[in-house]
């Protein structure tokens, strides 16, 4: 058995997580700073979520492809993502975006408003309060967005198979290789695809409850009374 | 240092309208109302957490805000200390590291930390200290800054009864300790009469009264304000040729007008429950005497609440219940008896609106 789609979805996966962690922070401190049109800005984010993967796939195939300016130009660098791993990449990362951003702002919305006033009448500064408070308070949830994301971008099929295609050792992640399996007649490796996905699917939601049960253990404690 | 407010601020069907100043050097100056009322809303349009619509808020000859002049200097800039209901204390940081974001230098932190008497507890997170050692955090962590103006936002309003009056002598031995004033905002009138000098009452977003303390639990202006400084009895007035007759009371109140220079006719008499006083049978037929029907007596602690109306009166309910408040050894002795209750002149308060 060829175990190259797993690394490469592990590779994908990992590197997509990566930049959506970054992005969707951005993205939801930023939605959070934001008055009236906080909604449109809000629905743009999250349209990757509601959107059919397909066409998801469809949006970036023509960004990326010659027909655009912006395709154009990323060739004439001498980068092309079309049917490559880093278009893998770039289709999971999109895809899995909405997720790391939606839940980063409700972890930040849940964050008691005193704290931040707190800060605030402190003298401290938005970037340090929202590295010393911001952060650290709300972050069992991010933890759990980015693992979410995490899981997100292991099981993208769509986007992917448009963007990167489904070259075996080069692309084929492992959604793909199922699908691929599905459509050989080959039952059997299809099975053992879906039993690996399973089982790393199931240890990143057990990872992601234990780790916010033990991260919500340290920021709250145990309701000791010293007198 | 002396603190200017007015201000306007609309929360959808919400107006507040705050129009103060406070000498914050020397007096503390309470707002007191009813939850609700805007008055943690006017604390933070003053520390900058929330924008006035319209309006000047100034401290001596700094101006943090002023809509005219487009001034709205950030909450981290103004140098305000603020004492937080729940004392938000950043849960991810150890008290030393709470203490340093205030003081901001690691000598004053070590003091502070002593002054409080936090010693040993440096380590601790505040999820494992009590509700004392917290609030002393808190304190000790506002106070770092060197604030120019303390304000505290209902501190001790989510607690019980036994820890309430220790916080509360706490605080109050801080106060004193820094010689400084500040802002207090709470609902509670009896926590406002120890810990303040003169107080605001606010009522659906507006200051409706605001005298020293003893000026406003003597003679309160407003019926809101009456009734915030804990008046049970209150009645509508109207006016006769001779007097007051009380609407609700069911009796006339003479010698009213002497008792302030009014330009308008008072539309309000209040008189506290303890304030009643037990006349014999014989004087039935005096001023200002009631012939009580009572409608329930209710033991308290440490005295008895009375819950009557005139004998005259056809109402049972709203301001034609009055109560009446005596020791329980008091009860005692006249429980048997029917009884008549006088209203003293001089204890009346009279309210234009």
């Amino acid at each position: 058995m060829d175990y190259s789609p797993l690394w490469i979805s592990i590779k994908v996966a990992s590197l997509a997580t990566v930049f959506t962690f970054f992005l969707g922070i951005l993205a939801a401190r930023f939605v959070l700073s934001l008055g009236k049109i906080r909604f449109v800005v809000d629905g743009i984010f999250s349209l990757p979520m509601v959107l059919p993967p397909t066409v998801v796939g469809f949006f970036l195939l023509v960004l990326f492809g010659k027909n655009s300016t912006f395709g154009l130009l990323l060739m004439s660098m001498g980068l092309n993502v079309l049917f490559t791993w880093q278009g893998a990449v770039i289709s999971a990362a999109v895809v899995s975006f909405p997720i790391m951003y939606r839940t980063s702002i409700g972890a930040f919305e849940q964050v008691d408003k005193n704290l931040l006033s707190a800060a605030r009448t402190l003298g401290m500064s938005e970037v340090r309060l929202f590295f010393k408070v911001l952060m650290p308070v709300s972050w069992p949830g991010v933890a759990a967005a980015a693992i979410l994301s995490f899981a997100r971008a292991l099981g993208e099929f769509g986007a992917t198979i448009m963007l990167a295609g489904n070259i075996p050792g080069k692309t084929q992640t492992m959604s793909v290789a199922i699908y691929t399996a599905m459509q050989s007649g080959n039952r059997e490796l299809a099975y053992r695809w879906v039993a690996i996905i399973m089982t790393i699917s199931f240890l990143t939601i057990f990872l992601m409850n234990y780790w916010t049960s033990h991260q919500n253990k340290l920021l709250k404690g145990k309701r000791r009374r010293v007198y | 240092m002396s603190l200017y407010v007015d201000i306007k601020k609309r929360c959808g069907d919400f107006v507040l309208r705050v129009n103060f100043e406070a000498d914050t050097d020397k007096e503390m100056f309470a707002i007191l109302g009813a939850s609700g009322c805007g008055k943690s809303l006017t604390l933070k349009c003053i520390a900058g957490i929330e924008k006035p619509d319209t309006g000047v808020i100034k401290l001596d000859d700094t101006v943090f805000f002023d809509s005219s002049k487009k001034i709205n200097i950030p909450t981290r800039k103004r140098g305000i200390g603020y004492l937080f209901q729940d004392y938000a204390l950043f849960p991810n940081m150890t008290v030393f590291q709470n203490i340093m974001c205030g003081a901001n230098d690691k000598k004053v932190t070590k003091e502070y930390i002593e002054k409080f008497f936090l010693d040993g507890k440096e380590n601790l997170y505040p999820a494992q200290l009590s509700g004392g050692q917290k609030q002393r955090v808190a304190l000790a962590r506002m106070l770092s800054q060197s604030p120019r103006l303390v304000m505290l936002d209902e501190p001790f309003s989510a607690l019980d009864n036994y820890l309430k009056s220790q916080l509360e002598r706490e605080v109050m031995n801080v106060m004193e300790a820094i010689g400084k004033g500040g802002i207090f905002v709470s609902h509670d009138r009896n926590e406002v009469y120890r810990l303040t000098d003169r107080i605001a009452v606010m009522d659906n977003g507006e200051i409706v009264d605001i005298q020293s303390k003893h000026g406003l639990f003597d003679a309160p202006k407003t019926l809101a304000a009456t009734l915030l400084t804990g008046c049970k009895n209150i009645t509508r007035l109207e006016r006769r040729e001779d007097g007051y007759y009380a609407l609700d009371w069911c009796i006339m109140l003479y010698g009213l007008e002497d008792k302030r220079q009014a330009a308008k006719d008072f539309q309000y008499a209040g008189v506290r429950a303890n304030f009643l006083e037990t006349v014999d049978e014989s004087e039935k037929d005096g001023e200002h005497v009631v012939e009580c029907e009572i409608l329930r007596v209710i033991e308290d602690t440490f005295s008895i609440v009375v819950l009557f109306t005139n004998k005259k009166s056809n109402e049972k309910t709203g301001y034609a219940v009055m109560t009446y408040e005596l020791s329980k050894e008091k009860w005692e002795q006249i429980k048997d008896k029917p009884l008549y209750l006088k209203i003293p002149k001089d204890k009346l308060i009279l309210m234009e609106g």
